[in-house]
């Protein structure tokens, strides 16, 4: 048994990650933190005050049993730990990697008020790595319920959602547009914050669970969400089709060449692999001095990536300052390292044609912070007088995206006045047995609120479909637990079939 | 290998080809064929190391359950798409119908033109209209007499059909917008023009109807990635309004159209195009030297 811990007797240090250097890494698209050794997930397991109400669980969108796992650690019990982690978090390899745990459950662990918190992050992506090693996954005892449930949207809201739905003997169907599943986590994150193979072993753990994918197939398109309820027999159907449709500013020369989306540069260098150009057909232009303009995490992405395919400078702009950048802390911090010239409270009033139909640069105008405005960010305001020039060749837009009209344009589903689908607390939307979640709700959030949002939504389609929610019925046998078959309390069995709607 | 029931998706069930520039391919998609609507495109992909090229649908039959492109080898992608695309190969991806499908009620008599690579998907169009008890008007361009295709297919959805070649050795010598103007002369009544075909014939027939202000449709083709409004690659400017082609389009009006902005960008990617192109086409020679049966050495890059 663990001794009582205090503030005092831990790791004073936070245990560091081992990192490609700087100067190394912007040459290649190889993974940057390179994760935790054995030794050093127990010397930072050691740092946790295992508190009885942690506030971490609270600080977590999907209430990740935080001191349990990490208990697991401590008893040497990887498998346990990420069984733990699993009960209520399909990705921990993938969350521990791209979560902003510092306004999650890093921002609020008591440890972090003296000292640095504990990495949970970095202890939750070791427990995925190591189940990824070794090739573990939990496949739980499947009762088919004899239902049928179509998923729209590979991203993570859909595989939260397909987990849920095929744990609880549903047949389940992921439809993804694109021709590979994964969505932001495939097009957009890259590689070397979050490789492929990681999210080729998480979607090998749907398919193990029965879950089929179905990609090249645009859903509204080829066939409406009102045709799967109505003629190709789904009794229930998520929609995960996520953000789309990236903001421009509608400035002055945004159409030369040398101009275009952060997703666009992303899902090119990313999913089409146009950094490996002219091996794969893809195309992508490249800049010399490549301008940014946003700071969240696309923003990042976008400029860590120029320098990766060869720019020379690459820059970020930004309306207002460091504090209000919406990035996560580690990727400031990883930009900045690499050489990335931040210049704060700063926009582009116009984009300068080189004369021959591209971008030789940009006018830009100085920004104060004024009143806040109603997010409670103080709001920029021009400064008069502070026009300059700008020498740049590439100009990535990372400012935002609006809702992808696709799934509106084709079916009578209620969208609020932005373009989004309205869906209520439980997730379900204007049509019967229809439920949606992750950006395409919320607008461009985060991972794991996605994966939340599915996972919410399965709950939902679960009541829908009269199935009992089993979310607790798939912890592995515990000690003691002697009146389960395969891991499942007999009591559990999801064999009631009466639908409610 | 027996799959007796599930026959390999996107499999190409025919093959046609009418010049040594223009192919056509005939794949196999129920679902798509059952689903697509004349004016809308699909996005294809030849192989994993592919490009995603957007191509108008020319035709989709729903009995047989196949979907039709022509398409004109002027790229590396199409040119190696017309080498490899045999009958009973498959295409490694196709994803669609994408787009908004065309308007087509309405119109008592319009003008369907097409140009170029516009030819064939004007012709989904055509029938369309004709099926909604429209006045069809057809209108198609070739460089000269030998390239001519579909003639028999357009007169059988056209009231009547206009044709027009560039060295004047088939039907009327001259652009389409010739074509234009002599359906103009003769029928004062037309309701609707809808143009396909490269942005500068687009651009040409919506300067010969503008004056008479006679409604104009043309469907763009700027360079795409997704298909599903996500990376903005595809955005055209259409009056004071920048859209997305991809999912606010194809079809716009033609007298809203930017075309010197979208010629523009249509070139952002030429440079590429062209080292892509001649590195495949140097991957090609050297490959011919090799002798046949060696195959991996064919595959293998240029030392
Ligand atoms: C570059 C970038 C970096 C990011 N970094 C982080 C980060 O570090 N941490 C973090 O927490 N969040 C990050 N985010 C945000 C996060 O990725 C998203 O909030 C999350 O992926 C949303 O998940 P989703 O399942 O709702 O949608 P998506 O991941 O967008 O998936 C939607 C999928 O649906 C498909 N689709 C769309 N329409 C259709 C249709 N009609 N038919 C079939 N399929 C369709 C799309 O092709 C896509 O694959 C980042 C986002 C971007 C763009
Ligand atoms: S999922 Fe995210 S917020 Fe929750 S514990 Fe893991 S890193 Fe923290
Ligand atoms: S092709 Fe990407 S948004 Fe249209």
């Amino acid at each position: 048994m663990a001794k009582k811990k205090t503030i005092r007797t831990i790791p004073q240090e936070r245990t560091p990650i081992r990192e490609q250097p700087p100067a190394e890494r912007v040459r290649n698209f190889s993974e940057v933190a390179c994760g935790y050794r054995l030794e050093d997930a127990m010397r930072e397991a050691e740092r946790c005050l295992l508190c009885p109400d942690p506030a971490c669980v609270k600080g977590c969108p999907v209430s990740i049993d935080i001191p349990g796992f990490i208990r697991k650690i401590l008893d040497k019990d990887a498998r346990g730990a990420y069984d733990v982690i699993t009960d209520t978090n399909l990705l921990p390899a993938v969350c521990g990697r791209v979560c902003p745990q510092e306004n999650q459950c890093e921002g609020v662990c008591p440890v972090g008020e003296s000292l640095e918190p504990v990495a949970i992050g970095r202890l939750e992506r070791w427990v995925g790595d190591t189940a990824i090693a070794e090739r573990w996954s939990n496949l739980p005892y499947i009762e088919p319920s004899g239902f049928k449930v179509g998923i729209v949207g590979s991203g993570p809201a859909g595989m939260a959602c397909a987990a849920d739905m095929a744990k609880a003997g549903c047949e389940v169907i992921v439809y993804e547009a694109f021709h590979q599943p994964g969505g932001v986590l495939r097009y957009g994150i890259p590689d070397f914050r979050l490789p492929n193979e990681v999210i080729d072993a998480e979607v090998a753990n749907l398919v193990k669970l029965g879950v089929k994918f179905e990609c090249n197939t645009l859903v509204g398109r080829l066939f409406t969400i009102e045709q799967m309820i109505d003629e190709m027999g789904f009794d229930a159907v998520f929609i995960g089709t996520g953000a789309g449709y990236p903001s421009f500013m509608g400035i002055p020369g945004e159409s030369l060449s040398g101009v275009l989306s952060a997703n666009e540069l992303l899902t090119r260098c990313n999913l089409m692999r146009a950094r490996d150009f002219p091996s794969y057909d893809t195309p992508l232009e490249l800049g010399r001095r490549v301008a940014v303009i946003g700071s969240g995490n696309t923003a990042m992405d976008a400029m860590r990536v120029s320098l990766r395919l060869g720019a020379e400078k690459v820059y970020c702009i930004y309306r207002r300052t460091r504090a209000e950048c919406p990035a996560r802390a580690e990727e400031i911090h990883h930009a900045e390292e690499e050489g990335i010239e931040f210049h704060w409270l700063t926009t582009p009033i116009e984009i300068l044609d080189d004369g021959k139909g591209s971008a030789r640069g940009m006018r830009c105008i100085r920004m104060e912070l004024g009143e806040p405005d109603e997010s409670g960010r103080r709001r920029p305001v021009p400064v008069v007088g502070s026009e300059h020039e700008f020498e740049c060749d590439l100009i990535v837009f990372a400012i935002g995206t609006n809702a992808n009209p696709i799934i509106g344009q084709t079916s009578k589903i209620r969208l609020n006045r932005w373009g989004y689908i309205e869906a209520d607390e439980t997730l379900a939307t204007s049509m019967a047995g229809v439920f949606a979640g992750g950006d395409i709700v919320t607008g461009a959030a985060t991972v794991i609120e996605a994966m939340g949002a599915g996972r919410k939504a399965a709950r939902s389609m679960k009541a829908y479909l009269g199935l009992r929610d089993t979310d607790v019925v798939y912890l592995p046998p515990r000690k003691g637990q002697e009146g389960k078959a395969f891991g499942i309390d007999l009591a559990e069995r999801n064999f009631v079939r009466v639908r409610v709607a | 290998m027996h799959e007796p029931e599930q026959a390999p998706p996107f499999e190409i069930v025919a093959r046609e080809d009418f010049s040594d520039v223009t192919y056509l391919l005939e794949i196999r998609h129920p679902l798509m064929a059952k689903a697509a609507k004349p004016g809308q495109f699909v996005i294809v992909m030849a192989h994993e190391h592919g490009e995603r090229i957007p191509l108008t649908i020319a035709d989709f039959d729903r009995d047989k359950g196949t979907i039709t492109l022509v398409i004109q080898a002027v790229g590396k992608t199409t040119r190696e798409m017309q080498q490899i695309c045999r009958v009973g190969t498959r295409l490694y991806g196709m994803v669609g119908p994408m787009g908004l499908p065309s308007h087509l009620g309405g119109a008592k008599k319009v003008v369907c033109v097409g140009g170029g690579l516009g030819v064939a998907p004007i012709f989904p169009q055509a029938r369309g209209f004709k099926e909604s008890g429209a006045y069809v008007i057809g209108i198609v361009g070739f460089r000269s007499k030998s390239l001519i295709f579909w003639e028999k297919k357009f007169r059988s959805v056209c009231d009547e059909l206009i044709v027009c070649t560039d060295d004047g050795s088939a039907g009327l010598k001259g652009l389409v917008t010739l074509g234009i103007k002599a359906a103009i002369d003769k029928h004062s009544d037309i309701d609707e023009v809808v143009a396909i075909g490269p942005p500068i014939m687009m651009k040409a027939c919506a300067e010969a109807t503008r004056p008479h202000k006679i409604k104009t449709t043309v469907s763009l083709n700027p360079v795409m990635v997704d298909g599903t409004g996500m990376c903005g690659g595809c955005r055209v400017k259409i009056g004071e309004k920048t859209m997305f082609a991809c999912v606010d389009g194809p079809d716009f009006d033609g007298h809203k159209v930017d075309f010197d902005d979208l010629m523009a960008r249509l070139k952002r990617y030429a440079e590429e195009e062209k080292k892509a192109l001649e590195k495949w086409q140097e991957t090609c020679r050297l490959s011919g030297l090799v002798p046949a049966p060696s195959r991996a050495s064919a595959g293998a890059p240029p030392a």
